[in-house]
């Protein structure tokens, strides 16, 4: 049992936090906002040179041969600097489906734009009645010859605006709720038939909804088994779950550091606020909520490898509720400390309060997966 | 990183299973699940087991007879025995007063009352609360006054767990009342029996006596009997209080008792179907668990942290264990409450010692959620833990 990191996974910390520290404080971060796409190519493209776009994927792929371990060190500290770019679309998501189902020849097409941070990805999932399902799915898949033609409506698709590609659930059989006769396709954004809306979502990222109409695609975009495939959608979203547990513990460290910050300079009556008790109890309460959250992150992110995937979901469900639990007391109060000023579009307190916000509605909020839990016998 | 436990800590859990299938008494098992007081005979008489086996007092340098372990198999000891449930060791004298001995003690006081403890020869108890001095501990006032070779011992201690069998206490007695309220404080241990000790039980909201008031009348205790350096007493209660860190999250305890409310939950019925079938009950038994898994995870990471960088000072990350491990307790025993429902009513009028075996499993379920207020309140008020967060860690 060891909770430290090891001397490569310290390095690497220290290289994006290095990064980030000089590319990405809060006044950088609106100019970013207003570039292309809702976010800055040349901050991608230096994610790329240090390899991070790469981390994940094998060795053998072009890629670095990162665990799980790195993708929630580069998770946390993206969450810390509130980043914007499409790291979790592109590489998690986008990089998951490709490294555990791609055959060669997708891999071979795919990987190497997101690796050198040419292309990036998005993952049309969410539909207008499928909430948090992830088998509840409308989008069809038809067969046509040796390809598919795709028709149906994705909602609020991270990066859907700017991705080179689309990752898309759909249909191949079955009735909406079936858990068998779901495919997931390789969708170029361009194809004749697409058509997208975008939009910027609260937390200042951008998302589009995306309209699929008699979109044909060739037999190789199915990754993995067309008619089966709700285990890899399942098991690449797990991942994406985790890395948001990582993302929020990032952001509660940094909202919990610039709340106690501002209590100790903040003065009423003559003296900082932070000197009230009212205030340190609700701080350390905050403290609290953010230790367990980081520790159910760690769990979290060990469970990625759990052999059995019902104990892996388990298991990352149950992050998935503390991680919502801790993210909306330590938002809220960071709001509540900081008074006025925190109700401010100005103070960036604020925005991670929206961030955190939207990560517990992303796939599964906590009540959602507390009954997870619950109906798979808990956790004892 | 890597939280998976090593083939000899899975070996070493097994074998710590084994031993406590083996040996502790199958009733004092049936009181711990019951949520029953157990009399100082059966509590004995484990400790002795255990003491035999040469894991009386595990965590204590081998010199004194411990057993060299490392914090993870600690932990998982902890974790077993508070999740067979056997007896834990009886803290005041194997954590609390045995560390500040051979810490702080002179030989001789090493060799007379080390092994008396081990073995639960003597019954010690802690004299620091009193009825001005809660969690303003060095407020205290009980007096003692240097006469020849003797102390003269003057006043009251309050909330003295378990004093009705006590053969022994240590004492934050004052013995300098002109220094600044921290400095004039000494570490005196005395029998119980002493001439002018007078106990006297509080009966708590359960209807159990666990703790006691205790009084102090012109009290003779000889010289010999401070430990330490006279008005040092202050450092050693901080090091006794700070050196039991992780213990205290009792994730075992509150695992138990969630196999016990799961089991309890399918035999009980609401609506005509056992409740553990109703969504909201298990969505509520759920969070729960999650957020004991939680601690249990923040509590080995305060252990790894342990068996990395050694013991050292109090890690204010127990502040954290303490906090979150009472409240789940606590919502533990709410959740016990839920199931049990108009049955929680019946009264069960038991004796001094807690034991009668004349009520069924029910009885004591409503005073062991009545009991459990305590945990919140007891060993730094979570309050107090709260201050301690803020200034130790956040610096407000």
């Amino acid at each position: 049992m060891d909770f430290d990191l090891s001397e490569e996974q310290r390095l690497l910390k220290e290289s994006i936090d290095g990064l980030l520290t000089d590319s990405y404080d809060f006044e950088q971060r609106k100019k970013y906002m207003k570039e292309k796409g809702g976010w800055s190519k040349a901050v991608w493209d230096k994610l790329a040179e240090q390899g991070l776009l790469g981390l994940p994927f094998a060795e053998a792929d072009g890629g670095f041969g990162g665990g799980r371990v790195e993708t929630m060190i580069v998770m946390e500290a993206l969450g810390k600097a509130l980043v914007l770019e499409p790291y979790l679309a592109t590489v998690v998501i986008g990089g998951g489906f490709l490294r555990h189902a791609g055959n060669d020849a997708q891999k071979a097409a795919h990987l190497p734009g997101i690796i050198d941070g040419s292309k990036t990805l998005a993952f049309a999932q969410l539909e207008k009645n499928s909430r948090y399902d992830l088998f509840d799915v409308t989008t069809t898949a038809k067969k046509k010859g040796d390809g598919w033609v795709i028709d149906g409506e994705k909602f609020v698709v991270l990066n859907g605006e700017n991705a080179d590609t689309l990752i898309v659930t759909a249909r191949t059989k079955g009735d909406r709720r079936d858990k068998t006769g779901i495919g997931v396709f390789l969708v170029p954004a361009d194809a004749k038939g697409v058509s997208k809306k975008g939009y910027p979502t609260q937390d200042g990222l951008h998302a589009a909804d995306i309209t699929f109409t008699g979109v044909e695609v060739g037999s190789d975009a199915a990754i993995g088994n067309p008619e089966d495939g709700l285990a890899l959608i399942e098991r690449v979203v797990d991942e994406a779950r985790v890395a948001l547990c990582a993302e929020a513990v990032g952001l509660m460290d940094e909202s919990l550091k610039t709340t106690v910050e501002y209590i100790k300079t903040r003065k009423q009556f003559g003296v900082a606020i932070g000197s009230f008790q009212s205030l340190q109890h609700r701080a350390s309460d905050m403290f609290v909520a953010a230790e367990q959250a980081r520790s159910m992150s760690m769990f979290a992110t060990m469970a990625n490898d759990f052999e059995d995937a019902k104990e892996r979901s388990n298991a990352i469900a149950a992050a998935k509720v503390q991680i919502g639990k801790s993210l909306k007391f330590v938002g809220q109060q960071s709001i509540q400390l900081h008074g006025g000023i925190g109700m401010t579009m100005e103070a960036k307190i604020g925005h991670y309060f929206k961030r955190l916000t939207m990560i517990e509605n992303t796939f599964g909020d906590t009540e959602y997966h507390q009954r997870r839990v619950a109906d798979a016998g808990g956790l004892i | 990183m890597d939280l998976a436990f090593t083939k000899e800590e899975q070996a070493f859990r097994e074998e710590v299973r084994q031993f406590f299938r083996d040996n502790v008494p199958p009733d004092t098992r049936r009181k711990l699940v019951e949520g029953r007081h157990l009399s100082k005979d059966e509590m004995v008489t484990w400790w002795r087991i255990l003491n035999k086996k040469g894991w009386g007092v595990s965590h204590w340098p081998k010199q004194y007879g411990g057993t060299g372990w490392t914090s993870v198999q600690h932990y998982i000891f902890n974790e077993e025995l508070q999740s067979y449930p056997a007896p834990q060791p009886l803290a005041f004298g194997v954590s609390m007063v045995g560390p500040v001995i051979y810490t702080f003690g002179n030989e001789e006081q090493k060799k007379q009352y080390l092994p008396r403890i081990a073995n639960v020869d003597d019954w010690w108890c802690q004299g620091f609360s009193e009825p001005g001095s809660g969690s303003d501990l060095a407020s205290l006032k009980t007096k003692a006054e240097r006469k020849g070779d003797r102390w003269i011992i003057n006043g009251q201690k309050t909330w003295t767990t378990l004093a009705q069998h006590a053969d022994m206490i240590f004492c934050l007695c004052r013995t300098d009342a002109s220094a600044k309220k921290q400095m004039g404080i000494s570490f005196i241990v005395f029998s119980m029996k002493s001439k002018g000790v007078t106990v006297r039980p509080i009966q708590t909201i359960d209807g159990g006596v666990e703790v006691n008031e205790v009084f102090f009348d012109d009290v003779e205790v000889p010289y010999e009997n401070l430990i330490g350096e006279e008005n040092k007493g202050w450092d050693y209660a901080k090091f006794l209080l700070g050196n039991e860190r992780t213990g205290i999250a009792r994730v075992g305890v509150s695992k138990e008792r969630l196999r016990r409310i799961r089991d309890l939950a399918g035999k009980v019925e609401s609506g005509g179907k056992p409740i553990i079938q109703d969504a909201a009950f298990r969505e509520k038994l759920a969070a729960c668990e999650i957020e004991l898994k939680a601690l249990e995870l923040t509590q080995l990471r305060v252990v790894a942290d342990e068996g990395k960088h050694g013991k050292g000072k109090p890690n204010p990350a127990s502040s954290v264990l303490k906090i979150k491990g009472s409240e789940i307790q606590q919502t533990t025993t709410e959740l016990l409450m839920e199931v049990i429902g108009p049955f929680a009513a019946p009264y069960d009028i038991h004796g001094d010692d807690g034991s009668n075996e004349a009520m069924d499993w029910t009885a004591q379920i409503a005073p062991s959620y009545f009991n459990n207020r305590k945990v919140s309140i007891y060993g730094g008020s979570n309050e107090i833990q709260r201050n301690i967060i803020a200034k130790a860690v956040l610096g407000l």
